[in-house]
C-alpha cells in the first residue's frame, strides 16, 4: 500500500466536492475491493474518502411498490433484513449468498454495483429488478448502469446513494459459486413482475445482461419446461480455469430452470 | 477392539498413555500467544524485501540499482554478484539417486539469488534491505532489470517433448534422473502369463502446501562473539543449521544457532532450505543489523515448494481369479526449476517402494524419471510420494474389479497379504512387519454400511442423482528411516532422532526433543509418554523443541516419524533414566539393583512394602548426601539417540461415498470413513484430528485445489486464492474414524506407527475411485484429479451427447 490522505465527510455534497479538488482521489466503502487493490499496489490513489459516516447513504426503506436500499448498507444488514425478506426474500438471500460472514459484514450494495465485478451477484438482481439507481445528481435504470466490465454509467466523482428495487411478484436467484472466490461463475436472476418476466444473468458475461429468449419463453408459459430446448450462445462469455465458456452456457440454462422451478 | 477417539481406558493414569486430553498448546494458540517468526523483532532489525522474477524464463543483462539505492530507508541492496563475490554456496541437495545407468543425478545449482537467469516466476532475484517493509518494498519496484524473456516449460509431459526448452544447459532434454526399481523380467512375465490386464493413464495434480502461517525469517549476527542466529519457520532447525551453514555460508555449528519457534502449519513445505534462511543470516552480517523477513501470501504461492505433480502410465497383470501378478509403472515426475532439499527421493524412495500397497502382487517394475520445468521446485507435501503411490494401486484395483466384474472389496481380499505371511519382504525393497489389513476392510464396510449401498445409490437415483463409492486401501512407510538404508538410497544425511529426558532436584522434567511441532501437538503426546512412565502429572512436564542451542541434534519433524523415532528416542532416555533411579533407589533402599521393581513412578524393594517414588530419587541425584557417588555420577538427565530399525507400516481403509449432480457435474462428499491401524496410540482425540485434516486435503486434491500454469507464458495462474480452491469446512462431512490396537509396531519400544499422513494417503485415492463409480454406468472408466464439477459435467456429456441438453 502506498501513502494517501484518508477524508470522512458526513454528507454526500462534501464527499463528491472533497473528490473534486483532488487529482486522483476514490471513495471507499467497505473496503472489500478497495483495500485489495491498494494493498497489492495496483492502484496509488492520492486520497481516500470514506463514506462510512454520511447517513444519508444508510438504511432500508419501504416506498410505494418500491424497496429503497441505501449505498453503504452491508450485505449482512440486507441478508437478515425483515423488510428484505417479507418485501423481496430473493434480494435476501442473493445477499446472504455473497462472499463469506467477514465480506457481508464489510461490502456495501454501493460498493459492489460501483465495482460492477463481472462476477458480483448483486447486478444479477438489480438488473433482474429493473431497479433504479440514484446518485447524488440523477436517476440510472439498470439497463442503463452496467455498461462493461468493471465499468458502469457512472461519471468520474458520481456516488451511488441508493437503489431502488421495485417490488416484484415473485423473484428467485440461483448461483453457482465458483468453489475457489464463492463469487459467481454464472448467476440466474428471474423476476415475474406486473410487466413481464426479466432475467438477468451474471457471472458468465463481461457483465451482467438479460436473455431475451429467456424472459419471452417465460412470458408465455412461466415453467421450467418452458425453457426446453433454448441454449445460450457461449460465444463472448466467460472463460478462465474453472469455467468455460461452454460449462457457463450451460450452467445458465441449468440456474434458469431451478430458479424458475423454485417460484413456479 | 476398537477405542472410540475422545476416551481413555478407566482408571488409567488420566495422562497417560490412551488418554484424549486436550492438547496443551492450544491454549496459547487459540488466544494469540504464540511466538511465531514473525512475532520476534530485534533491535535495530532492517527489513527484507525480495525482488522475485516475473518471468518463468529469462536472461538478465544486467541490473540498475541507483534509483533503488536512493530511495528512503534503503540501508542495503544485494544481488547474485554479490553472494559469488562472499563465495556463498548453492543450496544444496539433500538426497541424491543414480539413474539406471550408474550416473549421478543432474544437479544443477540453486543459487539463493539468481546471477544471470531466472527460471521460474518467484526466483529470487535481489535482496532489498530498509527501515521498514514498505520501504524495502518501494525500493525494490525502483530496481531495473534488463530481463530478456526466453521461451519457458511448465508442463511435467511437456519437458520431454523434443524442442522443449531448455531449464539447465547441463540437463539435456530437461531429464534429471531416469531411475528404475523392481524386476522388468519377472514383470514381463508376469504379464505374458495374465488373463487380465488393466491399463491406467493418470495425473497426479500439483499442489501448494499453503500452511497458514507464511514461512519467516530473522538473521542475526553478534560481532563480539562472531555467532549467528537464524529464527525461520522451520519443520528441522537442526537441518537447516547443518545444511546452510555447511554448504552455503560456510558457518561452523558451534557458530550457528537456528531457532524455529512456534510454527504454523507445514505439511512439509517448512521442511526445506530456503533462499530466504541463507540471505537474512549473510545480510546480517554483512550490515551488522538483524535482518527479518516475512513472505506475504502472494509470495508463499511462488515460492514455497510445491507437491505431486506426476504424470503416470501403470498396468496390472492379474489371472484368472484376480490375484495380481505384475504390476507396472512408469512415471515422469516434475522436479521445478531447482532441485529442492529432498525432491529427487519423494518420487522414487517414497514412491515405487510403495507400490505393492497391501497387496502381494509378486513382481513390481516401476520406472520414473524426474525432470526439470520452469516452475517452482516440487518436494515432499503431506504424503510425499505415497499418496502418488496409492493413486496408482488402487485406481488400478478398482478399474480392474470393474472390468473383470469382481466385488471390488472381494478383489482386495483375495490379494491381501495375509497376517501369515508377515513380516513380508515386498518386490519394490520395504519388510512390512505387521498389518491386518482384512481387518481395516472389515471394519471400514461396516462404518460405510456397504451392503446398504445398492440400496442409497437407487435412492439417488430417483432424486436424479450419481451415487458412487470408492476405496483406498492404503500402506505408507512412516517413521522414517533406519540411517544406513536410507544412506544406502541415497541420503546424504542420517534420519535417528535425539531427545534427553532431565529431571529437575525437585521432580520435574525437561525434555528436550530433535521432533519439531508445528500443528501436531508433540507436547501433549510427548507429555502423556512421560506422564505414563514416571506416573507424574503432566503439568511438571515441559517438551522443548526446536532450539539448535538447547536440544541435541535431530532431524525433525516429517514423514510421521516423530512419534515412532522421537517418541521412541524419548522412551529410550527415560529407560537410562530408569536404570540409573534403580541403582540410586537400591543405595537409598538397601537392597540389590535386582530387587528393586519400577512401576509409574515408583521403586519399590520386590517383595516388600519399601519404596521411593522417582521425585525422591531425582532429589537424592541433585542432592547426593546419601548417594552412591563411587560409583554413580550425581543428577538424573539422560540423552538417547534413536535410529529405526525399520520403517513403521500405518495401514488403513479408506471408504468415501458421494453424489454428482449430472446437471451441474456438482460432486457432493455425503460419507467418508476411515479405519486405521497405526499401531498404539497415544492420544486418541489428537490421532483422530490428524486422520481428518489428511482426509480433507485428501479431499481438496480430488476434488479442489490445483496448481495451474500458463503452458505458453509460464505464468502461476493459481496464485491467490481467488484461483487456487482450498477445502473449506463446509466443503467436507464429518468423518467417521476408528483405529485398533492389534498389529502394534514390532520394532520400535513405543509400538506406534504414526498418523499424520495417513488421511492424504488414501484420501484422494478413495474420493476418485468414488466419482469413477458414480460415473461408471455411463461409460467412463477415469478422471484426472480434481474431479471439479467442469471436467465432471464434460465427462458425463461425453459420454452421452444425446442427454446431454438435461
Ligand atoms: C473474499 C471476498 C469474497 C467475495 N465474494 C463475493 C461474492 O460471492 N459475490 C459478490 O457479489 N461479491 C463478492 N465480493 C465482493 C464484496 O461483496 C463487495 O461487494 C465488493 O468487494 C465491494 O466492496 P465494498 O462495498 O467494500 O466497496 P469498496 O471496496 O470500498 O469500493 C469498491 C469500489 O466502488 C467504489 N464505490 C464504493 N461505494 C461507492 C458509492 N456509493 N458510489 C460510487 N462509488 C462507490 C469505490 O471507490 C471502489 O472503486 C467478495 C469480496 C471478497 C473480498
Amino acid at each position: 500500500m502506498y501513502d494517501f490522505d484518508y477524508l470522512r465527510p458526513t454528507t454526500v455534497a462534501d464527499a463528491v466536492a472533497l473528490l473534486a479538488q483532488r487529482s486522483e482521489a476514490k471513495f471507499l466503502a467497505g473496503g472489500q475491493t478497495l483495500l485489495p487493490t491498494l494493498k497489492q499496489r495496483l492502484a496509488q490513489p492520492e486520497a481516500v474518502i470514506d463514506l462510512s459516516r454520511i447517513a444519508a447513504l444508510q438504511g432500508i426503506r419501504e416506498d410505494g411498490d418500491a424497496l429503497v436500499i441505501g449505498a453503504m448498507t452491508l450485505h449482512a444488514d440486507v441478508a437478515a433484513s425483515a423488510l428484505v425478506l417479507r418485501v423481496i426474500p430473493a434480494l435476501a438471500a442473493l445477499a446472504g449468498e455473497i462472499g463469506d460472514r467477514q465480506v457481508r459484514n464489510r461490502g456495501t450494495l454501493g460498493g459492489s454495483i460501483s465495482n460492477n465485478d463481472p462476477a458480483a451477484d448483486y447486478p444479477g438482481a438489480v438488473l433482474g429488478l429493473g431497479a433504479t439507481i440514484e446518485t447524488d445528481r440523477r436517476s440510472i435504470a439498470a439497463d442503463d448502469f452496467f455498461t462493461g466490465m468493471f465499468e458502469t454509467a457512472l461519471d468520474p466523482g458520481e456516488i451511488v446513494t441508493s437503489v431502488r428495487f421495485p417490488v416484484p411478484q415473485r423473484a428467485a436467484y440461483r448461483k453457482f459459486p465458483n468453489p475457489a472466490s464463492r463469487y459467481a461463475t454464472a448467476g440466474v436472476f428471474v423476476a415475474r413482475t406486473v410487466d413481464g418476466v426479466r432475467v438477468a444473468v451474471t457471472g458468465a458475461g463481461a457483465t451482467v445482461f438479460r436473455v431475451p429468449a429467456i424472459e419471452d419463453a417465460l412470458a408465455a408459459d412461466f415453467s421450467p419446461a418452458a425453457l426446453t430446448g433454448i441454449t445460450v450462445d457461449d460465444d463472448g462469455l466467460n472463460s478462465d480455469i474453472h469455467a468455460s465458456a461452454a460449462y457457463r452456457a450451460h450452467l445458465i440454462m441449468v440456474l434458469a430452470r431451478r430458479a424458475v422451478a423454485a417460484i413456479s | 477392539m476398537t477405542n472410540p477417539a475422545g476416551t481413555h481406558p478407566a482408571g488409567a493414569n488420566p495422562s497417560g498413555i490412551g488418554a484424549s486430553i486436550r492438547r496443551r498448546e492450544d491454549q496459547r494458540f487459540l488466544t494469540g500467544r504464540g511466538t511465531y517468526t514473525d512475532d520476534i523483532n530485534r533491535p535495530h532489525q532492517v527489513h527484507a524485501f525480495i525482488l522475485r522474477s516475473p518471468y518463468a524464463h529469462a536472461r538478465i543483462g544486467g541490473f540498475d540499482l541507483t534509483a533503488a539505492r536512493a530511495a528512503p530507508g534503503v540501508v542495503a541492496i544485494f544481488t547474485g554478484a554479490d553472494l559469488v563475490a562472499d563465495k556463498v554456496g548453492s543450496l544444496p541437495c539433500g538426497w541424491q539417486i543414480h539413474s539406471k545407468d550408474g550416473s549421478p543425478m543432474i544437479e544443477p545449482p540453486h543459487p539463493p539469488l539468481v546471477t544471470d537467469r531466472v527460471r521460474h516466476v518467484g526466483d529470487q532475484v535481489a535482496l532489498v534491505l530498509a527501515e521498514t517493509k514498505a520501504q524495502a518494498r518501494d525500493a525494490a519496484e525502483l530496481i531495473v532489470v534488463d530481463y530478456q524473456e526466453l521461451p519457458a516449460v511448465t508442463g511435467t509431459r511437456d519437458a520431454l517433448a523434443p524442442g522443449a526448452p531448455l531449464v539447465h544447459d547441463q540437463a539435456a532434454s530437461n531429464l534429471c534422473f531416469d531411475w528404475h526399481l523392481g524386476d522388468p523380467a519377472a514383470v514381463d512375465a508376469a504379464f505374458a502369463r495374465a488373463h487380465h490386464v488393466t491399463r491406467i493413464d493418470l495425473i497426479n495434480n500439483r499442489l501448494i502446501a499453503n500452511a497458514m502461517e507464511p514461512r519467516a525469517a530473522i538473521g542475526e549476527y553478534d560481532r563480539a562473539t562472531d555467532d549467528y542466529t537464524l529464527w525461520t519457520t522451520s519443520q528441522n532447525p537442526h537441518v537447516i543449521r547443518l545444511l546452510m551453514g555447511g554448504f552455503v555460508l560456510g558457518i561452523p555449528e558451534h557458530k550457528l544457532r537456528v531457532i524455529a519457534p512456534d510454527v504454523g502449519g507445514g505439511f512439509g513445505s517448512k521442511i526445506f532450505h530456503y533462499a530466504e534462511e541463507a540471505l537474512v543470516t549473510w545480510a546480517a552480517r554483512k550490515i551488522h543489523r538483524p535482518v527479518k523477513w516475512t513472505a506475504d501470501r502472494s509470495e508463499s504461492f511462488m515460492s514455497d515448494a510445491h507437491g505431486r505433480d506426476h504424470v503416470t502410465h501403470a498396468e496390472l497383470a492379474l489371472d484368472a481369479n484376480g490375484k495380481f501378478l505384475g504390476l507396472r509403472v512408469n512415471t515422469i515426475a516434475n522436479m521445478g526449476a531447482y532441485l529442492s532439499t529432498f525432491a529427487p527421493s519423494v518420487p522414487t524412495y517414497l514412491y515405487a517402494t510403495l507400490l505393492a500397497g497391501q497387496y502381494a502382487t509378486p513382481a513390481i517394475y516401476a520406472e520414473v524419471r524426474a525432470v526439470f520445468t520452469h516452475t517452482v521446485p516440487v518436494d515432499a507435501y503431506r504424503g510425499a510420494g505415497r499418496p502418488e503411490a496409492c493413486y496408482v494401486i488402487e485406481r488400478l484395483v478398482e478399474n480392474a474389479a470393474r472390468e473383470l466384474g469382481i466385488d471390488r472389496a472381494e478383489l482386495r481380499r483375495r490379494n491381501f497379504i495375509p497376517p501369515s505371511a508377515m513380516p513380508y519382504a515386498t518386490p519394490v525393497a520395504l519388510e512390512y512387519d505387521c498389518g491386518l489389513f482384512h481387518r481395516d476392510l472389515d471394519e471400514a464396510l461396516t462404518l460405510i454400511d456397504y451392503a446398504g449401498f445398492p440400496a442409497r445409490k437407487a435412492d439417488s437415483a430417483r432424486r436424479g442423482k450419481l451415487r458412487g463409492i470408492g476405496f483406498a486401501n492404503y500402506i505408507e512407510a512412516c517413521g522414517i528411516a533406519p540411517s544406513n538404508i536410507a544412506g544406502a538410497l541415497g541420503a546424504r544425511a542420517g534420519l535417528y532422532e535425539s531427545a534427553e529426558v532431565r529431571f529437575h532436584p525437585t521432580g520435574s522434567v525437561t525434555v528436550f526433543t530433535g521432533s519439531h511441532s508445528h500443528g501436531q501437538g508433540h507436547e501433549t503426546t510427548f507429555s502423556q509418554l512421560v506422564s505414563d512412565r514416571f506416573g507424574i502429572p503432566i503439568d511438571k512436564i515441559e517438551i522443548v523443541h526446536g532450539d539448535t542451542s538447547k536440544v541435541p541434534f535431530g532431524m525433525g519433524t516429517y514423514g510421521s516419524r516423530s512419534l515412532a523415532v522421537g517418541g521412541s528416542a524419548i522412551a529410550k532416555a527415560m529407560d537410562k533414566i530408569v536404570a540409573k533411579g534403580r541403582k540410586i533407589a537400591a543405595h537409598m533402599l538397601e537392597a540389590a539393583e535386582t530387587d528393586i521393581e519400577f512401576n509409574a513412578g515408583r521403586f519399590s524393594v520386590a517383595g516388600t512394602d519399601r519404596a521411593l517414588g522417582i521425585a525422591d530419587i531425582a532429589l537424592s541425584a541433585y542432592v547426593p548426601h546419601n548417594y552412591p557417588l563411587d560409583e554413580l555420577e550425581p543428577g538424573l538427565d539422560e540423552q538417547s539417540f534413536y535410529d529405526p530399525k525399520n520403517f513403521t507400516f500405518p495401514n488403513g481403509c479408506q471408504i468415501c461415498e458421494l453424489e454428482i449432480d449430472p446437471d451441474t457435474g456438482v460432486t457432493k462428499i455425503l460419507a467418508f470413513v476411515a479405519a486405521d491401524d497405526f499401531g498404539k496410540v497415544i492420544n486418541p482425540m489428537i490421532v483422530e484430528g490428524q486422520v481428518h485434516g489428511g482426509i480433507a486435503q485428501g479431499i481438496g486434491q480430488a476434488l479442489m485445489e490445483n496448481c495451474v500454469y500458463d503452458s505458453q507464458s509460464g505464468q502461476l495462474l493459481t496464485g491467490s486464492y481467488m484461483d487456487y480452491c482450498m477445502p473449506r469446512a463446509d466443503d467436507l462431512p464429518s468423518f467417521q474414524v476408528a483405529y485398533h490396537e492389534e498389529a502394534p509396531c514390532t520394532h520400535n519400544p513405543l509400538g506406534v506407527k504414526g498418523c499424520g499422513e495417513a488421511g492424504t494417503i488414501g484420501g484422494s485415492a478413495a474420493v476418485m475411485n468414488a466419482v469413477v463409480d458414480a460415473l461408471a454406468d455411463r461409460g467412463i472408466t477415469h478422471l484426472d484429479m480434481p474431479a471439479t464439477p467442469e471436467r465432471v459435467w464434460r465427462a458425463l456429456r461425453d459420454a452421452m451427447p444425446a442427454q446431454a441438453a438435461e
